[in-house]
């Protein structure tokens, strides 16, 4: 049994390995047909990181992780939430429009401003929830058309309550007052550069996660709606419900994307404020396999790959969205992966189940012609 | 047969010295756990209208999948005009000539019936005024009446069902599989349909035909082969049986030996449904004004060929789905408007048809398995929290009483046979101390020990007051286990049986409306 388990930990780490390895080969396949000096690159990419960039990753794959957990929860029941990009944005902007105003003072003002974060996040998610069990829309359609809305949307907020300082050309929100910054932590040493205070939140969404879904009935039920729709229907579960809550819930976390960047980098929400990180949450969220400590990982390596192709440029020449090429061939490769293990896994586990239960005593009569 | 005259000539008798169009020959495929053929032979004479008929869940489907070379057979040999074959995928079983007709059809709505018969056919005849010749030559040569430029989106169901059949005669099959054809026609469309298929015939084209509709393969087969429990059972001439003995060979004939059981059955009324009705798509009702009380201590079994009502009878009861009228009483408490979870909640039990869609998470460990359908309920959970260790205990538990076989409760519900899947359901669903029990099948694809373990738990709970719904295609198990027995037959229930007295005969007959 432990020998079993152990293979089955083994085959499961050897999908992602799998899949890096196969993003390797075919990125130098790309270099090369390019011309590109493939030595090079992979020597500026896996050099250690030097402090500063450490912390960069840190913080990066902070946001990515909220990014993917998000991802996740509608993942684990088969409900796939494309609008997280979205989520974030207005989310953002709004707690970022609340908290600049500082009517209330320093930690209160952050804490409802999270808040506000959680519940607009959690509303533009349930509105593609509510089309789902209302009207049968498709949470992909729908999700995909309310992150076009909010981009639009919040552009256009923007520059209503714009900060407009004479002479300045950026569009800002109010910068939040710094009684409600939230500080950093000094991890690392041999820089002065901090790690968001909000990494502590990351861990904690990461660690309710856990065990909401696998600790709780409401886990349970909606693991199960996500395993198998209609035995959960037999089960007793209310469908419906069960993706409208899902929706709220995947919304809220999504919703707090954007906190660490917020409160600890940006003080405010502008046209600069980093975007795509709904999607990079997405293939986070399936290099992980939707679990916690899967996903702190993908969302670390992530954040690596980013952080050190910021050197290619400058360094070998080579331009630095190559790194795109490399994560998309990840993803690629890393769900044929899992899919291949997964079957290997069941044919394992079937031929062992098979095998131990023929050398027990008073083994069972074979099955006859059944069905 | 040959008849050497008075000249010494030899006289070929049509069809005798021809190869078989296709013969089966010792056709098996196995499931994990599962065997959906056994040894199935039988052979289709060229030009002939040739009958499979069989319950549900008897093997058809998979049967005809291998000939159609959708699924491979584990053994056995697939001959073809006296040729071997081995089929891989549905272009090599249209390659030897078989065409299959599906019960769905698969017809694109928005095009063309010439769009639609040339796509993926584009190098037979093109896509242009070759393919329309050819297609007006197909119609007008079996009679089809399909008119190449009509659109599917405004054809009915008859015409479509044509389209479908002409799409596979374009593609050059000279042997046409139609799975359950009649399932979607109303009657005049049946006749019509028979009279295609006897033009097809006349043309020496070769029809194998699926049904378990009795009447109508008595009327329109040249010959029918029985399937029961994944085997050829009897190849018969339509002329020589009745329907009734038609319905005997494919559901068993052989009574049990009679149940020297006692009578458990009570006067409280525990489970009592009145004037229940559920509405069709667009037709006829589903169900129609069902009315039946089952009491403590009962077995109340309902007969019938599947598609008749019982699945959304169940669904009805189980709160999956919603009557368009009737009242459903658990005891004294009107359950018509709960939800599922409510309902199992107050000691509902069920034991759906369809085990791996609608019973068990294959992918997840068999503990959590256990506790599916009942994780509102201890020892599964406590207050909103799972309770890992209470699940697990209980789960062994089931696992010994109910003879589970299995090296763990932590492997998933997909390594374990079919028969071992059931009794974790069936203990699982006994657990929790059910007054009813909504069984469908319970014994489906069960090897004969655990089938008879299943029937003495169910034996034994109907002692302490168990009210029970058995719906099965068995009719032994029906009349072994049942204290009254009802037939249904296109959503109407029949009067009472007494399992006692009641024959094989007189169930298939009320259950084919053959009477």
């Amino acid at each position: 049994m432990n020998a079993t388990n152990l293979r089955k930990l083994g085959l499961a780490l050897a999908a992602p390995a799998l899949a890096i390895l196969v993003a390797f080969m075919v990125t130098s396949v790309v270099l090369l047909l390019a011309g590109d000096p493939v030595v090079e690159v992979w020597t500026q990419l896996l050099t250690v990181p030097r402090p500063r960039l450490v912390v960069a990753i840190i913080n990066g794959a902070t946001v990515y992780y909220l990014s993917a957990i998000a991802v996740a929860i509608g993942f684990r029941m088969n409900l796939f939430n494309i609008g997280v990009d979205g989520q974030y944005r207005v989310a953002a902007f709004a707690a970022a429009v609340f908290a600049g105003q500082g009517w209330l003072p320093g930690p209160l003002n952050i804490f409802v401003s999270l808040l506000i974060a959680v519940v607009v996040g959690g509303l533009w998610a349930g509105l593609a929830g509510w089309l789902k069990v209302s009207r049968g829309v498709s949470e992909v359609i729908s999700t995909i058309m309310l992150n076009a809305i909010a981009t639009g949307l919040v552009s256009y907020l923007l520059f209503k309550v714009a900060d407009s300082t004479v002479g300045s050309n950026v569009t800002n929100t109010k910068t939040i007052p710094v009684s409600s910054q939230v500080p950093g932590f000094s991890l690392i040493p041999g820089t002065p550069n901090k790690v968001y205070g909000f990494i502590l939140l990351s861990m904690l969404i990461g660690v309710g996660y856990w065990v909401v879904l696998n600790k709780t009935r409401f886990g349970f039920d909606l693991r199960a709606t996500g395993r198998s729709e209609t035995a959960a229907v037999a089960s007793g579960v209310n469908v419906k419900r069960m993706v409208m809550t899902a929706m709220l819930l995947s919304g809220a976390v999504a919703g707090l994307v954007g906190m660490p960047l917020l409160f600890g980098q940006d003080f405010s929400y502008g046209t600069t404020f980093q975007p795509g990180l709904g999607f990079a949450g997405i293939a986070i969220a399936l290099l992980g396999r939707n679990h916690p400590a899967g996903i702190a990982l993908g969302a670390l390596l992530w954040s690596y790959l980013e952080q050190q192709s910021n050197g290619l440029q400058i360094n070998v020449g080579v331009s630095s969205e190559l790194v795109f090429i490399i994560q998309g061939v990840i993803v690629l490769a890393v769900v044929i992966a899992y899919e291949v293990v997964r079957r290997a896994g069941l044919r394992m586990e079937q031929r062992n189940v098979a095998r131990q239960l023929s050398d027990q005593p008073g083994s069972p009569a074979p099955e006859g012609a059944l069905v | 047969m040959c008849v050497i005259t008075d000249s010494g000539q030899t006289v070929v008798d049509a069809g005798s010295t021809v190869a078989p169009a296709v013969e089966l020959r010792g056709i098996t495929k196995r499931y994990p756990g599962v065997v959906a053929n056994r040894d199935v032979t039988f052979s289709v004479a060229r030009g002939t209208v040739h009958a499979i008929v069989g319950e549900n869940g008897a093997g058809k489907s998979t049967l005809m999948k291998i000939l159609y070379g959708v699924q491979r057979a584990d053994e056995g040999t697939i001959i073809v005009d006296g040729a071997e074959v081995s089929l891989h995928s549905p272009s090599d079983a249209i390659e030897v000539g078989i065409g299959m007709v599906f019960q769905h059809f698969m017809l694109a709505d928005n095009l063309t019936v010439l769009e639609n018969v040339v796509l993926g056919a584009e190098k037979r005849h093109g896509i242009g005024d070759r393919a329309r010749a050819e297609i007006k030559r197909i119609s007008g040569e079996y009679n089809l009446g399909v008119r190449p430029d009509d659109l599917v989106a405004d054809l009915g169901v008859g015409r479509r069902q044509r389209v479908e059949i002409l799409k596979v005669l374009y593609r050059g099959a000279t042997i046409l599989i139609l799975d359950e054809p009649t399932a979607v026609l109303v009657p005049q469309e049946v006749d019509e349909l028979f009279d295609n298929l006897r033009e097809l015939k006349s043309e020496g084209l070769t029809v194998i035909f699926i049904s378990h509709k009795l009447d109508e393969v008595l009327s329109v087969a040249d010959t029918i082969t029985v399937i029961r429990r994944g085997t050829t059972v009897s190849t018969v001439d339509p002329k020589s049986v009745t329907s009734r003995q038609l319905a005997e060979l494919m559901v068993g004939s052989e009574l049990p030996s009679p149940s020297t059981e006692e009578s458990t059955v009570t006067d409280r009324p525990i489970l009592t449904i009145t004037d229940l009705s559920l509405a069709g798509a667009d037709g006829p009702d589903i169900l129609n004004d069902i009315n039946v009380t089952i009491h403590a201590g009962e077995v109340l079994g309902i007969a019938g060929v599947e598609g008749n009502g019982q699945a959304e009878l169940v669904e009805a009861i189980m709160g999956m789905r919603d009557p368009s009228s009737g009242r459903i009483l658990l005891e004294d408490k009107d359950i018509s408007d709960w939800h599922t979870r409510e309902i199992r909640e107050a000691g509902v039990g069920y034991i759906p048809e369809d085990r791996q869609r609608h019973a068990l998470l294959l992918d997840a460990p068999l503990w959590e398995n256990a506790m599916l359908g009942h994780q509102t309920q201890v020892p599964n959970v406590k207050g909103v929290w799972v309770d890992a260790a209470g699940a697990k205990a209980d789960t062994e538990r089931i696992l010994a009483e109910y003879d589970v076989r299995t090296p763990s409760i932590h492997v998933t519900a997909n390594s374990l046979s079919g028969g071992n899947q059931q009794k974790l359901i069936v203990g699982r669903e006994m657990s929790h101390t059910p007054r009813v029990l909504v069984a469908t099948h319970p014994t489906r694809g069960v090897d004969v020990g655990a089938q008879a373990a299943i029937w003495d738990q169910i034996k034994k709970a109907r002692r302490e007051g168990l009210g029970v719904l058995l719906i099965s295609a068995d009719l032994d198990e029906l009349i072994g286990l049942s204290d009254t027995i009802r037939v249904i037959l296109r959503g109407q229930l029949s009067g009472e049986f007494d399992p006692d007295v009641v024959t094989a005969e007189d169930l298939g007959a009320a259950m084919t409306g053959a009477s």
